[in-house]
């Protein structure tokens, strides 16, 4: 369980995180979510006890970290793929950490076993790729066998099957009943795997809500329709309370508000002909851009439609 | 207050026995003696360390020896045994330490170790503290045995001369224990500044421009002058007393203990304010 209340955080006068509270509950995968600079690093760093918030607070285990019993065995973090010292081996590595919390050394061997580094346990981390880096730095996540875990970006930089074993691994995490907290940047990194979502933009908080009602929020109503007769169309929409939209010169248009039964039923009833009726779906990463556009830190200047 | 609001944890298997007790010194320290013995600059500086220490022994005690037949009878009066053998300990070991020092714990921020080693170990004072304690011991143990090395060759070659000392005489097992001290003091002193610049080039550089710059500058002062403030600067002639068995050849200086003292000073100065920021400052 991680609590946080009205959590903030300013760098001089720029507010990196403002006033977040939420709580991430355990046996549940929960995906932090917000597009890059939106303050997820530093919450979690906050969390961690590396950064002291400017206000507010966030406990684990109802206590703030530092006052926790044994670290390693109530919080497992991945923090950066690079948070390991180069010249020293993996094996070292996980040695010099479990050694702070009296963790046994089998349990060192254990994890290299758990994460697929077996065979270069004994090499210096600097020669390391991206993914072998995530990799130990799950390893050590896992060190201490914990009841949460804190993940910041996961899978940045593992290939597709390292993504898919993060997934599985990060559900049987929660299936066992851990907490487990996973930022990310990308809607469908989490779209399989989180059960619960907080969505954060410029520091604030955006939604906190399960999965599924993320899901159904997205799916606006919306009707493609293809018609000879757009205009006819449009009067009986619009009579009935829906909205319409062109999409372009063809003979296209999409109508929001009303179920796509109903407007096939207004059409037929006033005898439009219609070429296709097709109901649409915005997808999860449509859902979590408009959600998060007006809080994108660094945005790309659009091109002037002329 | 708080009470314990620790929600009842899931039943499953755990892979990790119970802590006995809370983690603490024992294990941090443990820890750190991993990883300093874990990436080469420990064992490269450390060797450079007693190779140029027992190079430059040899070297001024042969150079030394060879030219006593033609020395002037005040060099004679002058030279001391156990200051010719250990003044390379003294003033090269100190260059080389800086490096280690620093390393120890500006490599941590480099390398972004330094929030892992937090994340598994939140009580920051301790951390520090069993950083500065393990390479503190590490340092002094090579140092002690590079002392003795120096000694002893710079002896056996000033022997050839009849002029060598041994430890038995007066001043001179202090020389030896307090030239290997002096090396980790100023480690010390470089591990404080790495904690408050925690920049490894930036912690180096700040620390030779104390110990380089700051005694060049000082001889431009009027003799009066400098005759006061060289007995506080880092570096140079102050260093001096600390290797000889015999008082200070300068009025000026403190003794070897006066130095150590003052140097000790510096150390703890930097020690105090790396704690400060080493536990208030995000890391």
């Amino acid at each position: 369980m991680i609590e946080a209340q009205g959590l903030s955080k300013r760098y001089g006068n720029k507010i990196a995180v403002d006033d977040l509270s939420f709580s991430v509950r355990p046996g549940l995968v929960t995906g932090f979510l917000g597009p890059n600079g939106a303050g997820k690093t530093t919450t979690i760093r906050m969390i961690l006890g590396l950064d002291r918030p400017t206000a507010g607070s966030v406990t684990v285990h109802g206590q703030p970290y530092a006052a926790l019993y044994s670290a390693m065995r109530e919080v497992g973090a991945l923090l950066d793929a690079r948070a390991a010292h180069g010249g020293r081996s993996a094996r070292a590595h996980l040695r010099c950490l479990a050694q702070t919390n009296g963790i046994p050394r089998r349990r060192v061997e254990e994890v290299i076993g758990i994460v697929g580094l077996t065979e270069v346990a004994g090499k210096r981390a600097k020669g390391f790729s991206l993914g072998m880096n995530q990799r130990l730095g799950i390893a050590a996540a896992l060190l201490g066998d914990p009841d949460v875990l804190v993940l910041d970006e996961p899978v940045n930089g593992l290939d597709p099957e390292g993504i898919r074993w993060i997934r599985l691994l990060v559900k049987s995490l929660a299936a066992e009943g851990r907490t487990v907290l996973v930022s990310s940047h990308l809607m469908s990194e989490m779209e399989h795997t989180a059960d619960h979502l907080i969505v954060i933009g410029r520091g604030k908080l955006i939604a906190d809500c399960p999965m599924a009602e993320f899901i159904a929020g997205a799916t606006t109503q919306a009707t493609v329709v293809r018609t000879p007769e757009p205009q006819r169309l449009a009067a009986v929409v619009t009579a009935a309370g829906g909205s319409l939209e062109r999409v372009s010169a063809e003979d296209k248009i999409i109508v929001r508000g009303l179920p796509v039964e109903q407007v096939g039923e207004l059409a037929q009833a006033d005898g439009i002909v219609l070429h296709s009726l097709t109901p649409a779906r915005a997808s999860l990463e449509e859902a979590f851009m408009d959600l998060t556009a007006d809080s994108v830190e660094y945005q790309a200047e659009t091109e002037g439609r002329s | 207050m708080t009470t314990a609001a620790v929600p009842a944890s899931p039943a499953r298997a755990r892979a990790v026995p119970a802590a006995s007790r809370r983690p603490g010194l024992p294990g941090t320290l443990r820890s750190e003696l991993t990883k300093i013995g874990s990436v080469r600059s420990t064992y490269w500086t450390l060797v450079a360390q007693a190779v140029a220490s027992i190079a430059w022994a040899v070297l001024l005690c042969a150079a030394t020896a060879s030219h006593w037949a033609a020395a002037s009878a005040r060099s004679r009066a002058q030279f001391n045994a156990a200051g010719a053998s250990l003044g390379g300990q003294v003033v090269l070991g100190e260059l080389i330490i800086v490096v280690l020092g620093a390393l120890v714990i500006t490599s941590e921020y480099s390398t972004g170790m330094i929030s892992t080693s937090l994340a598994v170990m939140p009580r920051r004072g301790l951390l520090y503290a069993a950083k500065a304690i393990v390479f503190a011991a590490v340092s002094f143990t090579i140092s002690l045995v590079t002392s003795f090395a120096a000694f002893c060759t710079g002896q056996a070659i000033l022997a050839g001369q009849h002029i060598g000392a041994t430890l038995g005489q007066p001043g001179v097992l202090r020389a030896v224990l307090l030239s290997a001290a002096i090396v980790t003091v100023f480690g010390l002193l470089a591990y404080g500044t790495g904690a408050v610049i925690r920049h490894t080039a930036g912690a180096i550089t700040a620390i030779l421009a104390v110990i380089f710059v700051i005694p060049a500058l000082a001889q431009a002062l009027p003799a009066s002058w400098y005759s006061d403030v060289a007995r506080w600067l880092p570096g140079a002639g102050a260093l001096g007393p600390i290797a000889r068995s015999a008082p200070p050849l300068s009025g000026h200086l403190f003794s070897a203990w006066g130095e150590f003292g003052v140097f000790s000073g510096y150390a703890l100065v930097m020690l105090v304010l790396g704690a400060w920021s080493f536990s208030r400052r995000d890391a």
